[in-house]
C-alpha cells in the first residue's frame, strides 16, 4: 500500500465546545486512516461524537463555541487543517461530501432537485450551467429517478426518493471521500435496503471511500470493511469487520452486540448496557466506560493506552493487563 | 459535449417543457381567493396604467401647469370634473397626471430601501455577533429619528428634487427592511439544507443570497407592498410641507397644500387630491394584506 492510496489521514482529533455551562469534550483524541475505496463504519451511541467528528473533517464545527485541535488532517495528501476558506470551499463537495440523516430537511425547498444537483457540479467542474443541468439529470437517472423529474421541487418527492436525490448531490462531483451520517435512519425498512444497495453500487463504480456513521450494526456488517466503535469521543475498538464482529475485545463493543435482539430466541429479554452515556462536560477519569463496565476495577480509573491485538485490530481497554482476562462473548 | 448525446434521454430544451409547479403558483391561487386583495390589485394596476398613459397623453406645459386665470375656482362640472384651482388649472387633469409622481417616488424609494435594507439584514442575520450588533444598533439610531424629520433633513441638505426625494424616503425606511430581513433569515440559517449547501462547497455570498434569501422572502415581499403605501404617504407629507417634488408639479401632497388656503370656500381643492392619496394607499395596503395571507405558511394547509 503506497502513501498516496490513503484518502484520509486524521491524527489526534480533539473537539470541545466552550459553553457558558462548562466545556463539552465532544471528541478526545481520535485517529483514523482510510484507504481509497474502503469503507469504515463509525458506531456508537447518541452523543458519542460521531457527527462532530464528521463535521470536523469538513472544518464545519461552528466556531465559537467549537474548538477543533488536531495533529494532522490530510485529505488526499492535502492539509485540510491549515487551509484558507477559499480552498476549503473547493474541497467541500468536490473531494469530500456528506449525506445527511434526514432527507426531508437536507434539500432546499425553493429550488428544483435538478438545480440543486447542478449547483454542486457547476461550482466544482469547469462547465456551463446547461452542461451542469445535463449532468444533474444523468445523476438523477443514476440513482433511479426518471430524468424528467429534475424540474420538480423537493416536496413532490417521497422520503426515499429525497434521500436518493441527496445521494445524487453528494456524488455529483465524484468525491474521494463520502461521509454518510445515518443515511437510512429516517427511512422505513424496505427503502433502507434499496438506498444501501444504491450506495454500495455507486461506491464501487466511483471508488469512493466511505465513512458510515450509524448505530445499526447490521448496516456496518453489510457495507463496511472496517469498524471503529466510538464511546465518549474516543475510538475504543477498531478493526476489520472480522476482528470486531467475531473477535470482539472491548467490553463496550460486547455490550452493543448483547443489546441486539436474538433472532434464534425471540422471547429472550433484551440486555441493554446499564447506565447512561457520561456527561461530556464531566467525563470520568481513565476509561470513560468504566462506570458502566461489568469488568471494571480500580486500574480502569487510570489513563488507558491503546493495545494492538493484531495489525488491523486495536482496543483501548486496560483490563487486558490482567493475566488471563477475556470478555464473556465467545469468539466465533 | 455531443459525443454521447444519444445516450441521454432528456435534453435541457425537453426538460423546460415540463411545467414547474412552483410555490408562486400556489401563492397566486391563494391570493385570487381573497376578494379585497384582488380589488387592491386592480386599483394598483389601474393606477400604474393611468400614471404611464397620462405622461404621454397630456402635455405638461399646456395641460398641467398652464394658468387660465379667468377660469379660476370653478366648481366641479362636466367640463372640469374636479373643478379648477386658484390658477384656473383643471384639478382632474392634475390629479391624473400626479399619479406618476406618487407612484414613482413610492416604488423607487421602496426599491432603494429594500435593496439596501435587505442586504444589510441578511448580512446581520447570517454572520451574527459583532457584525449584527453594529448593523442593528445603527438601524436603531435611525429608527429613533422621526421619519418625516429625517426626510426633511435629507431634503434640506441635498436640495429639492424628485431624485433626492426618492433617496430620502428610501433611506428613511432602510431600518425597517433590515430588521424584517434579519428576523426572516434567523430561522432559515439553522436549516439543514444550509449546512448541506456549505458541504457542497457554496461560499458565504452564495449561501446568503442564493440559499437563505429566497427562503425568507415572504415577510420582505409583504413589507414591500406595505412600504410603497407608506412611501407614498411620506412623499406626500414632505410635498405638503413644501419639501417634496418642487412646484408647480402636480404632486398630490403639494396640491393639498395649495388647496389648504381655500378649504372653507373651495373644499374640492383638498378633497380630491386627498381622496387620490387615500385610495392609492388603501389599494397597496389591501394588496399587502392579501399577499401576507397568501404567503402565510400556517394558512397553507
Amino acid at each position: 500500500m503506497s502513501e498516496k492510496d490513503i484518502v484520509l489521514d486524521l491524527q489526534n482529533l480533539r473537539v470541545r465546545f466552550e459553553t457558558e455551562d462548562g466545556i463539552v469534550y465532544a471528541v478526545n483524541g481520535l485517529d483514523m486512516k482510510l484507504e481509497k475505496g474502503k469503507a469504515i463504519g463509525l458506531v456508537g451511541e447518541t452523543g458519542a461524537g460521531k457527527t462532530t467528528t464528521a463535521l470536523a473533517l469538513l472544518r464545519l464545527v461552528p466556531d465559537p463555541p467549537g474548538v477543533v485541535e488536531c495533529d494532522k488532517l490530510e485529505l488526499n495528501g492535502q492539509d485540510v487543517l491549515n487551509m484558507g476558506i477559499h480552498d476549503l470551499e473547493k474541497v467541500r463537495g468536490k473531494d469530500i461530501s456528506m449525506i445527511f440523516q434526514d432527507p426531508m430537511t437536507a434539500l432546499n425547498p425553493v429550488f428544483t432537485v435538478g438545480e440543486q444537483i447542478a449547483e454542486s457540479i457547476f461550482l466544482h467542474e469547469k462547465c456551463t450551467y446547461a452542461e451542469a443541468q445535463q449532468r444533474a439529470v444523468e445523476m438523477l437517472e443514476l440513482v433511479g429517478i426518471p430524468g424528467e423529474r429534475a424540474n420538480e421541487y423537493p416536496h413532490q418527492f417521497s422520503g426515499g426518493m429525497k434521500q436518493r436525490v441527496v445521494i445524487a448531490i453528494a456524488l455529483a462531483c465524484h468525491p474521494q471521500l463520502l461521509i454518510a451520517d445515518e443515511p437510512t435512519t429516517a427511512l422505513d425498512v424496505t427503502i433502507q435496503a434499496q438506498v444501501l444497495d444504491l450506495m454500495k453500487n455507486l461506491r464501487k463504480q466511483y471508488q469512493t471511500s466511505l465513512i458510515m456513521i450509524t448505530h445499526d450494526l447490521g448496516i456496518v456488517a453489510d457495507i463496511c470493511d472496517e469498524v471503529a466503535v466510538m464511546y465518549a469521543g474516543t475510538i475504543v475498538e477498531k478493526g476489520t469487520l472480522e476482528d470486531v464482529f467475531n473477535h470482539t475485545k472491548h467490553p463496550y463493543t460486547e455490550g452493543l452486540f448483547n443489546s441486539l435482539p436474538n433472532i434464534n430466541d425471540r422471547k429472550a429479554m433484551l440486555t441493554p448496557i446499564k447506565g447512561l452515556m457520561p456527561d461530556p462536560t464531566n467525563l470520568p477519569e481513565g476509561c470513560p466506560f468504566h462506570p458502566r463496565c461489568p469488568y471494571a476495577d480500580e486500574d480502569c480509573k487510570k489513563p488507558q493506552v491503546v493495545r494492538n491485538i493484531s495489525d488491523s485490530h486495536y482496543v483501548r481497554c486496560g483490563a487486558y493487563d490482567r493475566p488471563g482476562f477475556h470478555i464473556e462473548r465467545k469468539e466465533r | 459535449m455531443d459525443n454521447n448525446t444519444t445516450k441521454r434521454k432528456y435534453s435541457v430544451e425537453e426538460l423546460k417543457k415540463y411545467k414547474k409547479r412552483s410555490m408562486w403558483a400556489e401563492v397566486w391561487r391563494n391570493f385570487k381567493k381573497n376578494r379585497t386583495a384582488m380589488v387592491g390589485l386592480f386599483i394598483v394596476i389601474a393606477l400604474v396604467i393611468i400614471a404611464v398613459f397620462s405622461h404621454f397623453y397630456y402635455d405638461y406645459a399646456a395641460d398641467i401647469v398652464h394658468q387660465e386665470l379667468k377660469d379660476r375656482f370653478q366648481k366641479p362640472s362636466a367640463e372640469h370634473w374636479f373643478g379648477t384651482d386658484s390658477f384656473g388649472r383643471d384639478v382632474f387633469t392634475r390629479i391624473v397626471y400626479g399619479a406618476q409622481y406618487s407612484l414613482s417616488v413610492g416604488i423607487v424609494a421602496v426599491a432603494i430601501s429594500c435593496a439596501l435594507g435587505t442586504t444589510l439584514g441578511v448580512i446581520a442575520g447570517f454572520y451574527g455577533g459583532v457584525t449584527e450588533n453594529i448593523i442593528l444598533r445603527v438601524c436603531e439610531v435611525f429608527v429613533g429619528i422621526p421619519s418625516v424629520l429625517l426626510g426633511i433633513a435629507i431634503m434640506a441638505a441635498f436640495g429639492q428634487s424628485i431624485v433626492v426625494l426618492m433617496f430620502a424616503i428610501g433611506l428613511v425606511y432602510v431600518p425597517m427592511y433590515c430588521r424584517t430581513a434579519r428576523a426572516a433569515v434567523l430561522p432559515v440559517r439553522g436549516e439543514e439544507y444550509i449546512e448541506a449547501a456549505r458541504i457542497a462547497g457554496v461560499g458565504d455570498f452564495g449561501i446568503m443570497f442564493k440559499h437563505i434569501l429566497p427562503n425568507s422572502l415572504s415577510p420582505i415581499i409583504v413589507q414591500i407592498t406595505m412600504g410603497v403605501a407608506s412611501g407614498i404617504l411620506t412623499a406626500s407629507s414632505l410635498s405638503f410641507l413644501g419639501l417634496g417634488v418642487p412646484l408647480p408639479s402636480p404632486e398630490w401632497g403639494a396640491m393639498l397644500s395649495e388647496g389648504r388656503a381655500y378649504i372653507r370656500d373651495y373644499g374640492y381643492l383638498t378633497i380630491f387630491p386627498g381622496l387620490a392619496i387615500m385610495i392609492t394607499v388603501l389599494a397597496f395596503n389591501l394588496m399587502g394584506d392579501g399577499l401576507r395571507d397568501a404567503l402565510d405558511p400556517k394558512l397553507k394547509q
